[in-house]
Parts: structure tokens; C-alpha cells; sequence
């Protein structure tokens, strides 16, 4: 280990994003069903969501200004790391419950761990965030674990 | 639906075009450049082409477990990794197997890869039997 990871980076694992609350419309489910190339009638005609719904519904909607110059969001969960280069990420998803146009759901995002690695070109940084959606009554819908790698 | 160790799915290719690929990241209002911005794409990131989005393969790998369950199951789980990157044109082959049958639990081992073979997503699927 080549010690890229002090205390003070160490300290950000659990934190979390304050609740975020969307609404399910059928419009958007089909736009994402159309996009993703379903076959299926019932996602198409946007009567219950297809698996990984949730990603379309939840990512980050931030104004033009705080994009970066190549287009991408800035997740205000992370630190700044000392190595900036992402690679392969890894999606681990648990589907509890269907999704349906008019349902309320609220996702809420927890920093979960940072780790470090040697890789075969140097040191590599994981982190892992763990993404609950819940609807209104307070249960699972999904969730979502994503481990990224920074090299 | 009688799932056995050793079972394939159906394999399903996609090609991805700009307009696809276009919809797609509107669809997530993701305003990365390198799915659309090809001289961006090309010259100053370095790729080959316009980058697929990862998360549109692991979708496919989504599909390919649901599409095979049909009526018979529920996709619980899914896992999968992006491990190499793909572009505009290329065609993605999706596909999988049977690896386990527990009671009403089946796993299933889901790939995503390129007419090179290169595995771009491998992915560990879980699928209860029943309605």
C-alpha cells in the first residue's frame, strides 16, 4: 500500500446525501424503455418500469453551470482523491419492488467505504455508494451498491 | 419454466447508433461528451469513437435474464461490472447460463461482449421462480 488514503479521506465513509424525491411518470418510463432498446410491451407502454428504471430516475439533474467542461456532474458525496482517473465500475442491484407510473420514490446515497489496492500499474482507489430507494410507505423499492476504481 | 445447470439464454446482439446512444443519455440527462461529442470523443479523450454508456450494457444484461424468465420468475439481483469500453457501431453480444437451481432460485451468469470476444460486462444474475 502505498498509503494514498489518510485519516481525513478515511473519515468521509458514511456520508450520505440528503433524500431525494422524484415522482414515476409513464412518459418517462417509456422514453427510457425506447432508449434501451426493450422488446417489452409492458415497459414500452410504460405500464410498470424495466430493471435499472431507477438509474434514469435518479441522476443527478444539476444546472448547466456546475457541469464540468466535459459534461459531467460533480457528486458532492465524494472527497477529493488523489487519483482522479476513473476506470471499470461495478453495479450490484437489488429489485425488492415493482416500480409503476405515479409512484413517489425517494432515493437516499451513502459513501459506504473507501479502500486501496496495488494494481499492476500502480495504486488503485476504491469506493463504494450505497443508494436506498424507498417509496412513500417507507419500504425497499431497490438497492444499489456501485463500486468505482480510481487510478 | 424447468431451469437446468447449463442452460443458455437467448443471446441478443445490439448496435448502438448515435441517435440511440443520444436518446439514452437524455433519457438520464447525462451530459458527458464522450457519448456525443465525437472530435471531443476522438481528440482530446483519446477513444476510437463515441463511448456506449456503461450503464446501457448492464441494462441488456438485465433484459437478456428478464426476457428469458418471461412470466415464469422475477429478476432479484443483478451484479456486473463495466470492464471494457465499446463505441458507436460496434455489435454487442449478450448472453448467458444457468450456473445454479436452488428450490426456486436460479442463477444465472450474464456476459456482455464484442465480435472480438472481448468480454465487455460480465454480471451475476439471481431470479426467483414463480409469480
Amino acid at each position: 500500500m502505498s498509503g494514498l488514503l489518510t485519516p481525513e479521506l478515511l473519515a468521509n465513509i458514511g456520508k450520505q446525501s440528503a433524500p431525494r424525491r422524484e415522482i414515476v411518470t409513464r412518459r418517462d418510463i417509456r422514453k427510457y424503455a425506447i432508449a434501451t432498446d426493450n422488446r417489452q410491451r409492458k415497459y414500452l407502454d410504460g405500464d410498470v418500469a424495466p430493471p435499472m428504471f431507477h438509474v434514469a430516475l435518479f441522476w443527478d439533474v444539476v444546472e448547466l453551470d456546475q457541469l464540468t467542461p466535459d459534461g459531467v456532474s460533480i457528486d458532492t458525496l465524494l472527497p477529493k482523491f488523489p487519483l482522479e482517473k476513473a476506470m471499470a465500475g461495478g453495479l450490484d442491484i437489488e429489485y425488492h419492488r415493482p416500480i409503476h407510473p405515479g409512484d413517489w420514490l425517494t432515493s437516499v446515497r451513502t459513501l459506504t467505504d473507501i479502500y486501496e489496492k496495488s494494481g499492476r500499474s500502480g495504486p488503485l482507489i476504491f469506493y463504494e455508494i450505497v443508494m436506498d430507494v424507498t417509496n412513500d410507505d417507507g419500504e425497499l423499492v431497490i438497492r444499489e451498491k456501485t463500486t468505482r476504481i480510481l487510478r | 419454466m424447468n431451469p437446468k445447470v447449463g442452460d443458455h439464454l437467448p443471446e441478443r446482439r445490439h448496435t448502438v447508433g448515435n441517435v440511440q446512444l443520444m436518446l439514452y443519455n437524455a433519457a438520464l440527462w447525462n451530459g458527458h461528451r464522450i457519448h456525443f461529442d465525437e472530435p471531443y470523443a476522438k481528440d482530446v479523450e483519446g477513444y476510437p469513437g463515441l463511448v456506449v454508456a456503461g450503464p446501457l450494457i448492464g441494462d441488456w444484461l438485465n433484459q437478456c435474464v428478464e426476457v428469458w424468465l418471461g412470466d415464469a420468475g422475477t429478476l432479484t439481483r443483478i451484479e456486473y461490472s463495466n470492464r471494457a469500453a465499446s463505441y458507436v457501431g460496434d455489435v454487442i453480444i449478450v448472453g448467458g447460463t444457468v450456473t445454479a437451481v436452488d428450490g426456486g432460485e436460479v442463477t444465472v451468469e450474464v456476459s456482455a461482449r464484442n465480435e472480438a470476444g472481448d468480454v465487455l460486462a460480465p454480471g451475476v444474475a439471481t431470479a426467483r421462480l414463480g409469480s
